[in-house]
């Protein structure tokens, strides 16, 4: 049975903060920050919004996209994310609650630093192809924080990206996936931690490059593909920086990458990351494109995938908001004083 | 605000369900029992569609106790496409698209929370679009 994607969306906040901005608090040199991540600005959640709203918001695209799937179709939920509103209470609950997916549903949340996402995509693909769920709703979504004039401050940005797997009317199959995972503690945030740790100026990297040539290059090799066999490609995105050296590293190029390379304009948006890149990707895809796809997870690990753009994508791209329009259009740019109310850096007194 | 009221507003607060009178095809939302149209009894649940027009909006600068972190903001009055007038706050908006007959649409978001240990409240806000 072949099983991929039938339905997806995406959802950014529309605020903004620019790298100058975050810069001129901390005495720091922005364009050296600006070349060194290779980003210019990041997305900003309002003071109202958190996973569970933009997860709302992106699952109600893919159903759209989906055809207007009946949400009580959809047998389990995952939601891949590190700045679950909730600690204890899935956001998975309230997000299917919402959508009307309920109460005939298996729900929950998945967390594995960026890659959770991902996750998500991958257990719900397994469901289907299993025969145990009809359709199975994933997504990547976060809201995640840097400490306050740490590199992270920079990067951490907000979004969702959601997809809905099934058996019919496929937009994209999915071919195959590839999992690689090993114990390399690059990134962490204890229990009742504000701000993550990670152990390097900009997090990650040999964990980051180590574990996506691992998954990407065993999956090329069990697919029998290389690079040029495809049209896309899209990589994890901590930065603008390492999803293209990482995909040319593997001998993809620019013309692949470019469209589903988010970060210089979105930033870090963890495990919405590659998933929104994806959504970019499938907003412009022609039937029969190959796309690869890798996510990264800090601790660490990567899920990689192959998918093949179905017929039915043209009808479908046009039916909810394109992600390069939410990304460039209609933007609300932040000062820091704004920003750091919206995101609650501000400390005030008891009871005001 | 008490969970369990907000718990029974779920179908309304989170799908826009509304109540549409079978004899004469009026939006009712929230639902109620008899029209005030026709007098039919007969009512059918539908989702309403998320977009509308602003009819009217204030600044609301002295909050009630579980919006006082979010004042001023912006209440609105939405008419929506299928019929209903809602009351809402609206979002992410920039001055020059506060004006009556902006067209917003409905997004998912936060209301409100009760402190950093209750619960979190979330519903409809309207979005200039
Ligand atoms: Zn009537």
């Amino acid at each position: 049975m072949t099983v991929g994607i039938v339905g997806y969306g995406a959802h950014l906040p529309r605020h903004r903060i620019k790298v100058e901005e975050i810069a001129k608090v901390w005495g720091a040199d922005a364009p050296s920050f600006k070349k060194g991540l290779g980003l210019v600005e990041k997305s900003v959640p309002a003071p109202d919004e958190d996973v569970i709203t933009l997860s709302v918001e992106a699952a109600r695209n893919a159903l759209v996209r989906a055809g207007n799937l009946d949400p009580q179709k959809i047998g389990c939920i995952y939601i891949g994310s590190e700045s679950h509103p909730y600690a204890v209470k899935p956001s998975g609950t309230v997000v299917g609650e919402a959508i009307g997916a309920f109460p005939g549903c298996h729900v929950a949340d998945f967390e594995f630093a960026c890659k959770a996402g991902s996750e998500g995509m991958f257990v719900a693909y397994g469901l289907v192809k299993a025969g145990l769920v009809e359709y199975g709703l994933a997504i990547g979504a976060d809201t995640s924080q840097g400490a306050p004039g740490d590199a992270l401050e920079y990067s951490a940005a907000a979004g969702a990206a959601a997809y809905i797997m099934g058996s019919k009317n496929i937009v994209a199959s999915i071919d195959h996936t590839y999992s690689f995972t090993t114990d390399t503690p690059d990134f962490w945030r204890r229990e009742y931690q504000h701000y993550p740790q990670h152990a390097g100026r900009f997090t990650g990297e040999p964990a980051y490059f180590r574990t996506v040539m691992g998954a990407s290059q065993t999956l090329l090799e069990q697919v029998g593909m290389k690079p040029a066999d495809f049209q896309w490609a899209v990589f994890h995105q901590p930065n603008g920086k390492f999803p293209m050296r990482v995909g040319k590293m593997l001998g993809f190029t620019t013309k692949q990458m470019e469209q589903g390379w988010l970060a210089p304009r979105l930033g870090n948006t963890y495990s919405g990351a590659s998933p929104l890149g994806l959504t970019a990707i499938l907003d412009v895809a022609k039937p029969g494109d190959k796309i690869f796809m890798c996510s990264y997870g800090s601790g660490s690990g990567s899920d990689a995938f192959v998918y093949t753009v179905t017929d039915r994508i043209k009808e479908v791209q046009g039916l909810a908001p394109l992600t390069t329009d939410m990304l460039d259009k209609n933007k609300i740019y932040l000062e820091y004083g704004e920003y750091a109310k919206f995101r609650h850096k501000i400390l005030k007194a008891e009871g005001v | 605000m008490p969970t369990a009221r907000g718990w029974r507003e779920y179908p309304q607060r989170y799908r826009y369900e509304a109540a549409v009178c079978k004899k004469c095809n009026k939006w009712h939302f929230p639902p109620r029992l008899i029209c005030d149209e026709c007098k039919g009894q007969e009512f059918e649940t539908k989702a309403m569609k998320r977009s509308g027009k602003i009819l009217t909006y204030t600044t609301i600068r002295v909050p009630p106790a579980p919006f006082k972190d979010q004042a001023p903001y912006l209440v609105a009055v939405v008419e929506m496409d299928d019929g209903p007038r809602l009351t809402m706050m609206v979002t992410d908006y920039r001055d020059k698209e506060l004006k009556i007959g902006q067209r917003v649409k409905l997004e998912f978001r936060r209301l409100s929370d009760d402190g950093d240990a209750g619960t979190i409240n979330y519903g409809y806000k309207a979005v200039p679009v």
